[in-house]
């Protein structure tokens, strides 16, 4: 049988590398073929067309998916998924309120940020903050799951599968869009940065934040954040890393200011080389740290921007 | 209005939780329990919108082990008005999948008719984040997850969601489940006299078979393994140091 993968897509721009590896990590399950859904995706769709595992794009180009709201994106996905033994899509935030809705009309499980595909019925996923690793088995005739990007690869380029247009109207009447307060920036994404440089409640302000930015800019790096660091408004809710927030796995992590909490390492602890630089001694963060400064940010933080 | 709010007994935030050597799973015999923080949030909204007149009764509901109890009582304590508790196992270390427990709050939200469900978006346990998006697709009701602020007005709630670029707002129309995400409050802590006041508030007893819900999994846990401990490295004495060790380390 057959995937149906629920593409990201936010403003007509795929999330081509969350894309890529949720290709990358089903794609022994079977032919993959990618929902694109929204009026004015059709870019998006001919991009998703080249990531090469894709077997065809299916686009839904109704003006009521824009925003992909969960109501009529489920509607759409559990008219298709007669034809596929898997449903997957990468876990953002539009995945994780969409497909467990699309998992309980079909009266299946859902399985949430998959780590590994063991085969067509069991998989890994973190519980607890990722401090256990489980091994499921589902007995589900169809399998609706949300997979972590960050555990991996992207597929390869260079596909040019057919792009499907899909008729289906949006079903209408639940749920409106009322407006999107995305703040525009040049830096990469957070979820697939290179480099993440991220600040705590260490940094003290918004204004010092920019001592984080800045080393950021430098680096070519994404900025992120703990919660703590997001709860006093230094920093918006989107650049939150941890259990809660979003999961990174770049191949720098710079952790400033942070204390290391359970929460926030369950957020970064698959980066390749970590970075902490904390006056604390003793802190947390220490612990899984392949190079610690103990040092005052205020200091630390610009001298590292002036010598990178 | 009546508003519904489920509650979950997870082990609590602070614990480190420690992997069985068997494998079988996450050891909870004798670990500090308590309200999963993110449903802590969703009461305290439900008594928000008590206290601003936009709604009149609080019932707060719990599905597990009896032990779940404590944790309506701790509901019950910071301000809500009645509560039910559904159990469904016997054995701490079963989790009921979010499937069933949403069918089971289906079932309640039949009989209670509540016009507002306010859940927390996760629980810190199975991490799933999924019981309030499968209870709207149950109830075929809409949904607004993730919210960071939440207005409700006559037959509709605006709602702003944290999501992956920032915020985004929806109106909803109600009835609705609306999942709260860290920022929509602080949850407020119950005093004394609350909650022995709380003891006395209704706490109704049922079951899985009451609602004719059969929770057996879906999913076999296989095995649940420690994941892979990652080493300490070293303390480096100067930036001078550190960038010479990135520089080694082809990281820059
Ligand atoms: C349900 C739930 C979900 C959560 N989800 C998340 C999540 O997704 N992400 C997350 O991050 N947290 C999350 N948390 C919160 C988490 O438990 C911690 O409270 C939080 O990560 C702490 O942030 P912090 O390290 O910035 O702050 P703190 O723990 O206060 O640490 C600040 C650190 O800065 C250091 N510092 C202070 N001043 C300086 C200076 N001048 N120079 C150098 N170092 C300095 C201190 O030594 C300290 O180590 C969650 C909590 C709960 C209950």
């Amino acid at each position: 049988m057959a995937v149906l993968l629920l593409a990201d897509v936010a403003n007509g721009q795929l999330a081509k590398d969350a894309v890529s590896k949720t290709v990358s990590a089903v794609a022994a399950l079977g032919d993959v073929h990618v929902l694109v859904a929204g009026e004015g995706g059709d870019a998006a769709a001919a991009e998703a067309a080249t990531i090469a595992g894709v077997a065809k794009v299916i686009f839904a180009g109704d003006h009521g998916f824009c925003h992909l709201l969960a109501e009529p994106t489920a509607d759409l996905i559990v008219s298709m998924a007669g034809a596929y033994s898997h449903i997957a899509a990468p876990s953002a935030s539009d995945a994780k309120n969409i497909l467990p809705r699309v998992a309980a009309l079909l009266d299946v499980m859902i399985l949430s940020d998959v780590t590994a595909v063991v085969d067509g019925d069991t998989f890994e996923r973190p519980i607890y903050a990722g401090n256990a690793i489980q091994t499921v088995k589902s007995a589900d005739s169809v399998k609706v799951m949300t997979i972590r990007t960050t555990s991996f690869e992207a597929a390869a380029d260079g596909n040019s599968a057919p792009v499907e247009a899909l008729g289906t109207a949006a079903s209408t009447g639940l749920s409106e869009w009322v407006e999107d307060k995305v703040a525009a920036s040049d830096r990469p994404e957070l979820t697939s940065a290179k480099i993440v440089v991220s600040g705590g409640r260490g940094v003290g302000s918004e204004e010092d934040f920019k001592i984080i930015e800045a080393l950021a800019d430098k680096l070519g790096a994404a900025v992120g954040a703990s919660r703590a660091a997001v709860d006093s408004g230094f920093a918006p809710n989107d650049w939150q890393v941890g259990q809660t927030g979003k999961v990174v796995a770049p191949e720098v992590y710079i952790a400033c200011g942070i204390s290391g909490a359970i929460q926030h390492l369950a957020g970064m602890k698959d980066s390749k080389i970590i970075v902490a630089i904390n006056k604390d001694e003793e802190a947390p963060i220490f612990q899984v740290a392949d190079f610690g400064l103990v040092a005052d940010l205020f200091d630390a933080v610009p001298e590292l921007t002036g010598k990178v | 209005m009546k508003v519904l709010v489920p509650v979950k007994r997870v082990i609590d935030y602070n614990v480190k939780v420690r992997v069985k050597a068997d494998g079988t799973g996450v050891d909870l015999a004798n670990v500090k329990m308590s309200m999963n923080p993110f449903d802590e949030i969703a009461v305290e909204e439900a008594i928000r919108l008590k206290e601003a007149g936009k709604a009149d009764e609080i019932v707060v509901v719990s599905i597990g082990v009896k032990q779940a109890q404590e944790t309506l009582r701790t509901a019950l304590a910071m301000g809500a008005d009645r509560a039910i508790l559904v159990t469904a196992a016997d054995d701490v270390h079963t989790d009921i999948e979010p499937l069933a427990v949403a069918k089971i709050l289906a079932a309640v939200a039949k009989e209670e008719n509540p016009g507002l469900i306010i859940a927390g978006k996760q629980a810190i346990d199975n991490d799933m984040n999924a019981t309030g998006q499968m209870l709207a697709a149950l109830l075929g009701w809409s949904q607004a997850t993730f919210a960071s602020e939440v207005a409700v007005d006559g037959d509709t709630a605006t709602v702003t969601r944290e999501v992956d670029g920032g915020l985004q707002t929806v109106k909803v129309k109600m009835p609705a489940v609306i999942t709260a995400d860290l920022r929509l409050n602080e949850p407020r802590y119950a005093s004394l006299p609350n909650i022995m006041k709380a003891k006395k508030k209704p706490l109704d007893e049922k079951t899985a078979a009451d609602y004719g819900v059969d929770v057996s999994p879906r999913l076999t846990v296989v095995k649940t393994s420690e994941p892979p401990v990652r080493q300490a490295g070293i303390k480096v004495g100067s930036v001078d140091e550190l960038v010479s060790k990135l520089k080694e380390a082809g990281a820059l």
